[in-house]
C-alpha cells in the first residue's frame, strides 16, 4: 500500500536529459514555471508542448506513465476549470439558468488548465529524470543563490537526504508493525472513515517513537564522524557543467526569449482568443 | 610527550561517570573509579552484563560524552580538551549496535565518503580512501547500491568502511554483531579481527558474546560500572563461577572443561576452543 507513493520517483533510462548536471534541470524547470504563468496566447502553449514532448521522448520515459502524474491533479483542473468557466465576467455566450459562459472565463479556464498540465508534466520530467540524492546536491547549490535560505542550505540539503535515506527504512518499520498489531487483532481494513484513522494510533505510536529513537543514534553516530555541519566540508562526487548543460542553457535561452516574443509581438490567431 | 603516553592510545584515569536525574538521589551512577589504559595495535574486548557501563565507556573513548570525575586520553588529547575534539574522533572511530541508524547515504559510497567530506579532505583523495575502505571489507562490488538493500552484516561493514576511510589509529566497537544474524556476526568478526591483524588496528571490542574476544590481547570485565577482571582470554575464562555469577557465559569448551574437572576429570582450566579441547582430551 505504502510502496505506491509516486512524488518524486526516479526512472532511470540513461538518456541524455538523465545525464545533465541536477542544477541544470532545476533551473531550467524553474524558468519553464515561470515562463508558463506569463504565455497568455495559444502559440506560446503550442511552443511550450512542443518543447514538453521533445524533452520527453529525449528523456525516453514512456509517456504514459508521465501522464499518470496528471491524473491525481484532475479533479484540482477540473475545479479550476469550472470556476474561470462560471466565475469570470466579459461578454456573455451562453448562459444557463443564474450563471454565465463568458468569452473571457473559455479563454482563462483553457489556460489554466494548459498551465496546470505543463507545469505538473514539467516538473515531474525533472523528477523522473534526476536521482534524489543529485536532486539534493543541485537544490544545495541554487539555495546558496537565495538570500535568508542561504544560510541553512546544507542543513535543509542535508535534511532532505537523510529523509530519502530513511523513508525506505522506515516503510518496513511501518510494514513490520502493522503485522504486529494484525496479530494483536487490530483492525485497519474495516469501518468508517474515522474509525479507520482511529485504528492508526497503535501504529503511529510506535512508528513516531522508533523515529525520534533513530534520530537520536543517527546524530551520535554522525557526530562520531566528525559531522559539524556544512562549514569546511568537502564533497566526494564534485557537480561538473558539462558541455551538453551549456548547450541545454541556450536551448532553454532561445525558448524563453521566443516565449516572451509571443507575448510580446501579437501573432495573429487562426481563432479569436 | 613521553614514550610512555606514546605507547598509549587510551588511557582512562580514575574515572567515574553518573547520569544525572532530576532527583539527586535517583542519579545513575554508570561508571566508577575505572582505571586502565589500552596499547597502541592491541585488541582489547570489554564485557559486561547489560548495564554494567560498557556502552558509557564507549561513549566516553570518542568524547561523545564526559568524565563526571577523572580524565579519558585518547592518544594523549583530553577529552575534554574541546579544541582536539575533531582529532579525537578522527583518531578513535566508533561503530555502533544498530546498522540502520548509522549510515547516512543514500548510496554505499556516499556514506564512506561521509567522514572523510566532514574532514575536509579533498575529492580526488576521498575517491581513493572509499575504494580502499570498501576494499578492506570487501564490499566493493555493493559501492552502487542503497543501504536498505543490503543484509546486516554488509550494513554493518559499510558502516566499518565509513570509519576506515577517515583514517583513524584505532576502531571502538560498541556491541557491533548484537543485532546480527549468524552469518552477519561471522562476517564482521572476521572484518574486525582483519584489521587488528593485518592493519595493525587497535581495536576495542565491546560485546557479551564471549566466542567473539577469546582471540583478544586482553579483556577488561566489567560490572556494576566496576572492573572486576583483567586479563588475558585464559586467565579470564577459567573463573567460570565469578562470570556466571554476574549474568556472563563463558564459552562452551571453557564451560565443558569446567564442568569435567568439577567431575573429577584431570584436564587444564584454561580450554577455549574445540581444537584444544580435543588436544585435551586426546592425550
Amino acid at each position: 500500500m505504502l510502496k505506491d507513493v509516486t512524488i518524486g520517483q526516479f526512472y532511470p533510462t540513461g538518456s541524455i536529459i538523465h545525464k545533465l548536471d541536477p542544477r541544470t534541470k532545476i533551473l531550467l524547470t524553474t524558468a519553464f514555471v515561470v515562463i508558463l504563468f506569463f504565455i497568455n496566447n495559444l502559440w506560446g502553449y503550442l511552443a511550450a508542448f512542443l518543447l514538453l514532448g521533445v524533452i520527453i521522448l529525449m528523456s525516453k520515459i514512456p509517456v504514459g506513465y508521465i501522464l499518470r502524474g496528471i491524473k491525481g491533479l484532475v479533479l484540482i483542473i477540473l475545479l479550476t476549470v469550472i470556476l474561470n468557466l462560471f466565475m469570470t465576467p466579459g461578454a456573455v455566450i451562453a448562459s444557463f439558468g443564474p450563471v454565465n459562459i463568458t468569452l473571457e472565463g473559455v479563454k482563462i479556464a483553457v489556460f489554466m488548465a494548459l498551465r496546470l498540465i505543463f507545469l505538473v508534466i514539467g516538473t515531474s520530467i525533472m523528477t523522473l529524470t534526476t536521482a534524489p540524492i543529485d536532486l539534493t546536491d543541485g537544490m544545495e547549490w541554487c539555495m546558496k543563490f537565495i538570500p535568508f535560505v542561504r544560510r541553512f542550505a546544507h542543513e535543509l540539503a542535508m535534511m532532505m537526504s537523510i529523509a530519502l535515506r530513511f523513508i525506505p527504512t522506515l516503510m518496513e518499520e511501518t510494514d513490520r508493525i502493522m503485522k504486529a498489531q494484525k496479530a494483536r487483532g487490530a483492525n485497519f481494513e474495516t469501518g468508517n472513515i474515522i474509525s479507520r484513522a482511529k485504528n492508526l494510533i497503535p501504529i503511529l505510536v510506535p512508528l513516531f517513537i522508533s523515529a525520534f529513537r533513530r534520530a537520536d543514534e543517527l546524530a551520535t553516530a554522525m557526530e562520531a564522524r566528525c559531522y559539524r555541519g556544512g562549514e569546511n566540508r568537502t564533497r566526494m562526487k564534485q557537480l561538473i557543467f558539462a558541455r551538453r548543460d551549456v548547450v541545454a542553457f541556450v536551448v532553454m535561452f532561445l525558448m524563453i526569449a521566443g516565449f516572451l516574443a509571443t507575448t510580446i509581438i501579437n501573432i495573429p490567431l487562426l481563432f479569436p482568443l | 610527550m613521553t614514550m610512555e603516553t606514546e605507547k598509549k592510545m587510551i588511557e582512562v584515569q580514575n574515572v567515574r561517570f553518573v547520569y544525572p536525574h532530576n532527583n539527586e538521589e535517583e542519579n545513575v551512577i554508570a561508571l566508577d573509579g575505572v582505571d586502565f589504559h589500552i596499547n597502541k595495535g592491541e585488541f582489547v574486548g570489554i564485557i559486561g552484563h547489560n548495564g554494567s557501563g560498557k556502552s558509557t565507556l564507549a561513549k566516553l573513548f570518542n568524547a561523545i560524552i564526559f568524565p563526571t570525575q577523572g580524565d579519558v586520553w585518547v592518544n594523549g588529547f583530553n577529552t575534554k580538551d574541546q579544541e582536539h575534539l575533531w582529532d579525537i574522533r578522527q583518531t578513535a572511530g566508533m561503530v555502533f549496535q544498530n546498522p540502520d541508524n548509522q549510515l547516512v547515504a543514500t548510496i554505499v559510497e556516499d556514506d564512506v565518503a561521509f567522514g572523510p567530506e566532514n574532514l575536509g579532505v579533498p575529492p580526488l583523495e576521498i575517491r581513493t580512501r572509499v575504494d580502499q575502505a570498501l576494499a578492506i571489507v570487501e564490499m566493493q562490488a555493493y559501492a552502487h547500491q542503497k543501504p536498505h538493500q543490503l543484509s546486516g552484516g554488509q550494513k554493518q561493514r559499510i558502516a566499518i568502511a565509513g570509519i576506515l576511510a577517515m583514517e583513524p589509529e584505532c576502531i571502538i566497537f560498541d556491541e557491533p554483531t548484537a543485532m546480527l544474524d549468524p552469518s552477519g556476526r561471522r562476517e564482521v568478526m572476521t572484518t574486525i579481527r582483519k584489521l587488528n591483524q593485518d592493519k595493525n588496528m587497535t581495536v576495542i571490542h565491546i560485546t557479551h558474546y564471549m566466542s567473539e574476544i577469546i582471540g583478544a590481547d586482553r579483556i577488561i570485565v566489567l560490572d556494576k560500572g566496576k572492573i572486576v577482571m583483567e586479563g588475558t582470554p585464559e586467565t579470564i575464562f577459567k573463573n567460570v563461577q565469578a562470570l556466571k555469577k554476574i549474568g556472563l557465559d563463558v564459552p562452551p569448551m571453557t564451560e565443558l572443561a569446567y564442568e569435567l574437572r568439577n567431575e573429577g576429570i584431570n584436564i587444564r582450566d584454561n580450554i577455549l576452543s574445540i581444537d584444544e579441547m580435543v588436544e585435551a582430551l586426546c592425550q
